[in-house]
This record gives structure tokens, sequence and C-alpha cells, in this order.
């Protein structure tokens, strides 16, 4: 007697449960049974669950009868005029769903023809061994495993179209892809996604060539012309948000332009943006520390500091200041009310984007790199036919990697741009190589896609004759201007007065120390030195106790709290973390004692 | 002429250079051109003053180090020792660690030992160390009688030549207080004396299954292969002081990667020769290129005190001058704290004092100073 649950509750036992089973999936089969019973026998525990509830993950498969698929030949004719279609199969009882518990029962092929007699279903197609994203690369049983991997990762770093109503949504931190463009190879799985609806990258003619040497490494050249014509343009929107909060006893925050007498005021350089009513205009251009929000709060802990302080009902200042080092325009301005009835102020900033050196781009397998240098157009190689490629990408990049799929796609996407229609990619299930070539001389063209290409600069033509193709290539999100860092003076930490950290608050980069061991191992003693000034400070030393002695500025006097100021007081430069150290070191009653001598003797 | 080269090009050279130009029938005005040129270009490998030698040998250490952690060579079962290898093996030796964690030796043999397989394989298995547990097949208590009974494994026993008179009498030496003697059926039998209780009996019965028989204690495998034209010995396990006491063995090349080990038995000169061997043998087996004179530099810091030194806060480091140099290394607090209960000075010779104190450090740039005589009065 076997155990039988229901949606994990139990509702009874039964005598023999295969023959159980097998009845509840023929039933379900026949349409006599929910579609979505799942059923299961664990042989370990005598048990036989039954499941229906909501929130498991099933997966189709064909149904497999003697050893042989249900979709015969007559199935697939019928699929092919379109007499029936993915429902029509799953309803006959030709596909069904299964969850986790019921493939544990079952035996599943990949292939047809691995079918034996105890199969029990058959994969709908070789490339469901893939996830989503990484059945969108073409070419892709060509790859490296690892190498399919990162090029699944990239697409999901691409720009492109996220979401067609951009224009009325307040994301944080999106990107538009100005001329998107839905790849020519592709793979079934951009035909399931709607991918022609939020494509993310563009078609462009590539040649496998070194360049000057600025593609060395992973990093590419593109063409300059390519540039202004538009490719990989593309707008960054950071949206703004202010609220006016209400606070006890009344008091509430005010979106206006900040009075000169509050806390906290700025310069009125800084508010130069703002509007009457304390927002920033449409298509104002904003260049750097400038706020576009201004806003002031009431004064914290009020009441308390009234009897003491005449400035204590001053209001504060709150405004929302552009970012760090960002620049840009205002997109659009949005006022409105959120749900506890406040004022709420949004404001998105816009930026073009025109790609830059040190910008990142990645084809769909795994082949990142940055630009290296942006050439102009009339210094591009060219071919006989006068095309000249967007993008020069290393061949260096290709022997260690084995991307295989990058070489087919060039190819490909040489045939599709062509022959006018797309290229089939789909993984294991693609357009045979062998006729592709032939295709390509059909057309005109070497069958290997390479071509002769001349110097731009010279006229001259290349002793070898060069790759080039076309192909569906992404701007990624990681762009240089979300990441140039640079910091000549600026704000300092009260503790240790070495500058903060972060480029987001104009912190400097830190010279840590294994940088410090190279500057030493070069002998780069003085320019060492001059690294580290960040928190030199100038203390005074009495040399009688060789502790630190106080000078009094005002009256213009030195002493040693502990000999007085008849004693020798020597001003001596040290690095403000040693002086913490020192008074760490007091701190824990060791008496850390300077003792000066001449640097010159 | 060649006299007065002495001492600024090395001995080794000149002796050299005394053979070839001898071979060639150099003229006397080309060899004063050639040890012209010979001294220019030994001047030119010198370290310059002010280099700073401690943190290149680092850097050139450090940066294959994060190499080897990446690519591990594995023999993935291929060999029969398993000895470690890369990163780890590195730090065990700069560590100086006591313990190595595979030890294991280099046996070289005398010669004709040295060119014949059989010989060679033979002298293996008299150094492989034999525990009775090797050559018995049960060993069984007998409750009733008290004692334990050993199935002796015959087939061992013929091919590793060992006799049960041996056994007997090694088991005698060792347990003092028991009677052994062979049973009727050919099986060994020990019974301590007096009265016991069982536990004492399977007490003594694990203590019996590592009864040492033959060979050199410590030395678990043995493995003859084929070096440079001649057979040497690799073991797991070492034991240079016993080894070495064979007579077949050839003592003055015989080694063990135990530092500590060739310290005591050859001396602190042996060992320095021995950290150096170990350190590059790593770092050619990983397929890098560190310049022989890093590895010397170590082995010399290692070795100048006499005993073998690591690369710790115990161990070089703690010899350092610098009171902060070596709180800026590990465990600062203890240091501090034992600087002010004895009133340690700081002279601020080196180079970290200096980083920490925003001083130039002596070094490059930093080293050399304004030779003048500066007026007595003017501050």
């Amino acid at each position: 007697m076997s155990d039988v649950y229901l949606n994990e509750k139990f509702i009874g036992t039964i005598k023999n449960p295969f023959n159980f089973i097998n009845e509840i999936k023929e039933e379900r089969r026949k349409g006599k049974l929910a579609k979505e019973l799942n059923v299961l026998y664990d042989e370990n525990s005598d048990e036989v669950y039954l499941d229906f509830s909501k929130g498991r993950a099933r997966r189709p498969l064909i149904l497999v009868r003697d050893g042989k698929s249900l979709v015969t030949e007559e199935i697939k004719k019928e699929l092919k005029d379109g007499k029936i279609k993915w429902s029509g199969l799953v309803e006959r009882g030709i596909i069904e769903y299964l969850d986790a518990s019921e493939e544990e029962n079952s035996l599943v092929a990949l292939n047809e023809d691995e079918l034996t007699k105890d199969h029990t279903h058959l994969e709908v197609g070789k490339i469901v061994i893939l996830g989503l994203t990484t059945a969108h690369v073409p070419f892709a049983n060509f790859g490296q495993s690892p190498r399919l991997n990162r090029g699944s990762k990239t697409q999901k770093q691409a720009l492109g179209l996220y979401s067609a109503n951009f224009l009325v949504r307040m994301d944080t931190d999106s990107n538009i892809l100005h001329y998107p463009q839905t790849p020519i190879v592709r793979t079934f799985m951009h035909d399931l996604t709607n991918y022609d609806q939020h494509p993310a990258g563009q078609n462009i003619i590539i040649a496998l060539m070194s360049y000057e040497g600025y593609n060395m490494q992973d990093s590419i050249i593109i063409n300059k012309g390519s540039v202004e014509r538009g490719f990989a343009r593309s707008t960054f929107f950071r949206p703004y948000v202010s609220e006016e909060l209400r606070y006890s006893g009344g008091l509430v925050d005010e979106i206006c332009i900040p009075d000169k007498d509050i806390k906290g005021y700025k310069s009125e350089e800084n508010y130069k943006l703002l509007e009457e009513d304390g927002i920033t205009y449409p298509e104002a251009e904003i260049a750097g520390e400038e706020v576009i929000i201004g806003k002031t709060s009431p004064p914290r802990f009020l009441g308390e500091l009234e009897e003491f302080s005449i400035a204590a009902n001053v209001r504060r200042e709150s405004s929302s200041m552009i970012k760090h080092g960002e620049i840009g325009k205002v997109d659009a301005v949005m006022i409105t009310e959120n749900e506890e009835g406040n004022k709420l102020v949004q404001v998105r900033i816009r930026d073009q984007r025109i790609p830059e050196i040190g910008d990142k781009f990645a084809s769909r397998h795994g082949q990142k790199g940055v630009i290296g240098s942006i050439v102009p157009e009339t210094d591009m190689p060219f071919t006989s036919s006068g095309v000249i490629p967007d993008l020069i990408f290393s061949p260096h990049s290709l022997p260690s990697r084995m991307t295989v799929g990058h070489l087919l796609e060039i190819l490909s996407g040489k045939i599709g741009s062509l022959a006018g229609r797309f290229i089939d990619g789909t993984a294991f299930d693609a357009e045979d190589e062998g006729d592709l070539r032939k295709e390509l001389l059909s057309l005109g063209f070497r069958e290997d896609g390479t071509e002769k290409l001349y110097n731009g600069v010279t006229g001259e033509e290349y002793k070898v004759n060069i790759f080039i193709g076309n192909m569906y290539y992404m701007k990624l999100k990681h762009m240089v201007a979300n990441k140039l860092h640079a910091r000549a003076s600026g704000r300092i930490q009260l503790l240790t007065r070495q500058p903060i950290e972060g480029r987001s608050k104009g912190g400097g980069l830190r010279l840590g120390e294994m940088e410090k061991d190279c500057f030493v191992a070069h002998g780069a003693s003085l320019l060492l030195k001059e690294r580290f000034d960040s928190d030199k400070t100038l203390l005074y030393l009495c040399e009688e106790c060789g502790m630190l002695a106080i000078v009094d500025k005002y009256r213009n006097r030195k002493f040693c709290p502990k000999c007085g100021s008849n004693v020798e007081i020597t001003p001596i430069e040290l690095s403000y973390a040693f002086k913490l150290l020192l008074d760490e070191l007091k701190a824990m009653c060791i008496y850390p004692q300077l003792k000066l001598k001449s640097r010159y003797r | 002429m060649i006299e007065s080269y002495k001492g600024k090009i090395p001995d080794l050279l000149i002796e050299e250079f005394e053979k070839i130009s001898k071979e060639d029938n150099l003229t006397k005005i080309q060899k004063e051109a050639v040890l012209k040129a010979l001294e220019k270009r030994y001047d030119s490998y010198k370290v310059n003053p002010g280099e700073a030698v401690g943190i290149v040998t680092a850097e050139s250490f450090g940066e294959p180090g994060t190499q080897m952690t990446l690519k591990v060579f594995h023999f993935a079962g291929v060999s029969e020792l398993n000895v470690t290898v890369g990163l780890p093996r590195l730090i065990e030796i700069f560590d100086a660690r006591k313990e190595a964690s595979t030890p294991s030796m280099e046996i070289y043999l005398k010669k004709p030992y040295n060119k014949d397989i059989k010989k060679a394989k033979k002298l293996a298995a008299l150094i492989k160390e034999v525990k009775l547990r090797e050559l018995s097949n049960e060993f069984l208590i007998n409750i009733i009688k008290g004692h334990i009974e050993i199935s002796l494994n015959k087939r061992n026993m013929r091919d590793l030549g060992i006799k049960d008179d041996l056994m007997i009498n090694s088991l005698k030496n060792k347990f003092k207080k028991t009677i052994v003697r062979k049973s009727a059926g050919g099986n060994i039998i020990i019974k301590p004396e007096g009265e016991t209780i069982l536990k004492d009996i399977y007490k003594l019965k694990e203590k019996v299954k590592e009864t040492f028989i033959r060979g050199v204690e410590g030395i678990t495998q043995v493995l003859p292969i084929k070096q440079n034209n001649e057979f040497v010995i690799l073991t797991m396990g070492s034991n240079l002081k016993e080894v070495i006491k064979l007579d077949l063995v050839d003592e003055t090349r015989t080694i063990s990667n135990n530092i500590f080990e060739v310290a005591s038995v050859f001396g602190i000169e042996a060992a320095r020769e021995s950290v150096v061997y170990e350190a590059k043998k790593v770092i050619e087996d990983q397929g890098l290129d560190v310049d022989v004179r890093h590895i010397l530099f170590i082995a010399d810091l290692m070795c100048s005190s006499g005993v073998v030194k690591g690369v710790t806060r115990s161990g070089v480091t703690s010899e350092k001058e610098s009171v902060l140099a070596r709180a800026s290394f590990e465990t600062p607090l203890k240091h501090l704290v034992n600087a002010a209960l004895s009133g340690e000075e700081d002279f601020l010779n080196s180079v970290v004092e200096n980083v920490i104190l925003n001083q130039p450090v002596p070094l490059g740039t930093g080293l050399p100073g304004l030779v003048a005589t500066m007026k007595k009065n003017v501050k």
C-alpha cells in the first residue's frame, strides 16, 4: 500500500502505484484531468505525490511511445502547413509539461536518434540545454562554454531600447541606444523573445586586422565616420527626486529658490538654473555643481535651541544637487503628488554619450574590448568596392579563445547583408557553413569571406587578404564618462587629514602599499615623499622632552606644556598620520620621544 | 698582467679566461683588451649603490607567486610520489617550517650501483621502512588465552626477503615484557607477561602493528629513477642521518628536502645551499624564471645568523633594527609595548620607518646627501 498525497496533503492509499500513476498520466494526456497536474512516485519512501499547485517551474517535452517520438512526419507536415500549432500539440497530448518531481520518473532523450525503448520523453530541441540569454548567441555550438557564459553576460550589459515608453518613465540610471537594429544573424530565441521590439545593438562591418597597434590586447578601433553617422550613440538618463515632507508641529519642506539667509546657503551661482518655482526648466544646460531642485527644510530640534540661539529658527537648505562630475541637460520635469499627498518633484537629466576612447563594446561571443582609437574615415582601410569597416578587431583575440562562432557570424552576416535576408544561427540548428560559403561565392565574393583591402593612409594594397564582414555589435553600459576620475586638490578626511575616498565625492586615488613598493624599487625616493605629502603638517617640537609643543599664534608665543617656554622649540615636517600614531601611543601610556639631529652632520 | 685584474674580476672568471686564452693563443694585446672588456662587463652587472635589492627580490618572488596560485601544476596521479609543489612549497621553504609537509630525499648511490637498475632497486627495497603490518594478514586477539596471534603474509615476506626470525627478534627487542613465539601453524604469537586486561592487549595490538622490522625508519616510499645517466632513489619521508650511514649511499650528494634536517646533519652552509636548491626547484618546476641572485639573497638572509630563520615575524623580521619597521609587519602592539618597556630607539635608517614619517627613504634618489662644511653658528 502506498500513500498518496495531493498538493502535499495526505489523501489516501493505493495498491498498485505504477498502474495508478500511469493511469493518471494517460487521463491527463487525454484531457480528462487538468494539464497542470503532475505526478511522482517515490520508490524509496513508497509514496505517490500529485501536484497542481502554482509556482512550480515546468518545461515542455515531447512524448515518446515505444522508443518513437510522437511528433511524426505527418505532424511535422501539419506544423509546416500551419494546420496545427503549439497549443494543439499540447492539447493532443503530444507535448506535455513536466515539473521537477515528475522528471524523476522520466527518462528524457536530447536527440531523436538516441531514443530507446526506455525513454519516456524527448527534448523539444537541443537548444534547451542553453539558458535564455545564452540561446541568443548565434552559432553557440561552435564556441567554448566559458565564452558562451561571458557572451550571455555581456548581452545583459548591452545598451538598447529597454522599454518603448522610456520617455515617460523615471528609471534610475537608464541608457537608450540611438539607432538600435535587429541582428541579421539571429537565433530562434530572437523571435521567441520579440527581440525586434527591444534590440540592443547594431549590425556593423568589421575587419579582422591590426591597425597601427591601437587594437592590441582586446581593444578595438572604430571609424570616426561611423560615429558621426550615429554608430553606438546613446543617451543616459538619471532622475533626481525631491519631496516636500511634513514634520511634526505643522512644519513642511518648501520647494523654492532658497533665501540667502538660510543655513547652508551655497552661492548664487549654484542656484542660477532655478526658476521661480524652485525647479530647473527643461533643456537647461547643466555643467557642474548646480542645484536642480531648490528646497528648504524647517530647523531641526525646534524649541530646544530657541532659547540659546537667535539663529535657531532659520530654515535649512536641503536642495538636490547634480551628482559630482556629471553634466547634461534637463530632459523632463514632473510635478505630482505622492501617496501621502506630499508634493513630489522629479527632474530627469539627459546626457548624450558619443562613443569615445575607453568605451566598452562586445560581440555576442564573449569578445569584449574597449575603444583604443577613433580613426578618421579617410584613414581607414577600404575594400576594392569602397566598403570601409566600422570597426577593426584584433585577430589575436581569436586563437586562444577559440570563439569560432564569432568568425561564422562575420561570414554569415556578410551574406545576410548582401542577400538581404536574415541568417539563422540557432545553436545546434544553424545554417550549414558549406552552404553559406557557396552562397557567398555566388554573390561574387571570395567564399572564405576575405577581401583585398587598401591602406587608407597610403592607398597601398595590403599584402594579405583580410577577413571582413558584418556582425552584430553591442555597446556596453561601462562608459568612461561614468568612470573618469582625477583630482588635484579637494576634500580631506577630518581624522587623518588624508584625501577622502571615492569618485562620487571627488576623492583621491590611493597610492597603496604595493604601489609604494614600486616607487621604492625604482629608487624614486623623493617622488614617493611628494606623493605622500597629502597629509604633511608642520609641527613644533620641544627638544627638551621630545614631545609636541604649543604655538600660540595670537600672542606669538611658543611653549612646551611640560618644560615651559624656556626651551628649544623646533618646527618639524611630518605626515599627520604619524602625529596620530604618536597620540595613540601616548594614549596607551607609551612615551614616544622624538630626538632631532641635524641632517647635515 | 692578469694579476692586476685579481680582485676586480672573480677568480672563476680569470681561471676560465686563462684556459681560453691558452687554447686560442691570444697575444698580449688581445689579452689586455679582453680583460678590459671583461672588467667593464662585470662591473655593469654589479648592483648600483642605493638599489632597493630587498624590495626587488620581494617583488621578483611576489609577482610569479600570484601566477602560481592560478596555475597549480597537477600531476594527476601520474607520479607515485606526491610532493608539495608550487606556492605552498615556496611558502614552506621561506617560512622555514620545522616539519616539511611532504619530506622527501634524493639518495645518490656509489658507483657500480648507480648504473644498474636491478641493484638500485634492491638497495631501494632495503632502505624502505618495513613494518609488521605489511607482512601480516591479520592480527587476532585470543581472549581466552590472552594473546595476540599474527597470521603472516608469506607472499609479501618472500617478496621482501624477510624471514620470520627477524620479525620475532625485532618484536622481542621492542616489547621486552612479552613472550614472543612461533605457533604450530606458522603464526607468531605474542603474549604479555603476567595478568593483563583486554584493553591493554588491544593497545598492544595497535603497537605491534607498527613494529619496525627493516629498512630506514621514516622512509615510507622509495622510487628509483634515472636521472642524468644514473639511478637515483627518490623517497617519501626522510631520515638523512641514517641514510648517509649506509655503505652504498653516496653521502656527498644525498640530500633531504627538509632544511632543518640538512642544517642539523651537514651544518648551516649546507642548509643555505638547500634553501637555494629547493626554492630554485619550485620555481623551475612551474616554468617560471627568477634570477638566482634573488634566491641567494633570501637564503643568505635566512641563514646568516647561524641557524635557519624563516621570513616570518619570529624569524628574519624580528631581527630588524627599527621598532616601527617591525611593528608595521605583524603584531604591532607587541612590538610597540616591548620597545617602550626597554626604551628602544629608532634611528630611521631604513625604508618603512621613513615612509611612516613621510621622510625621503634612504634609497635611490633619497640616498645621496649634501656634503658641505657648515658654519657652527648658523642654524
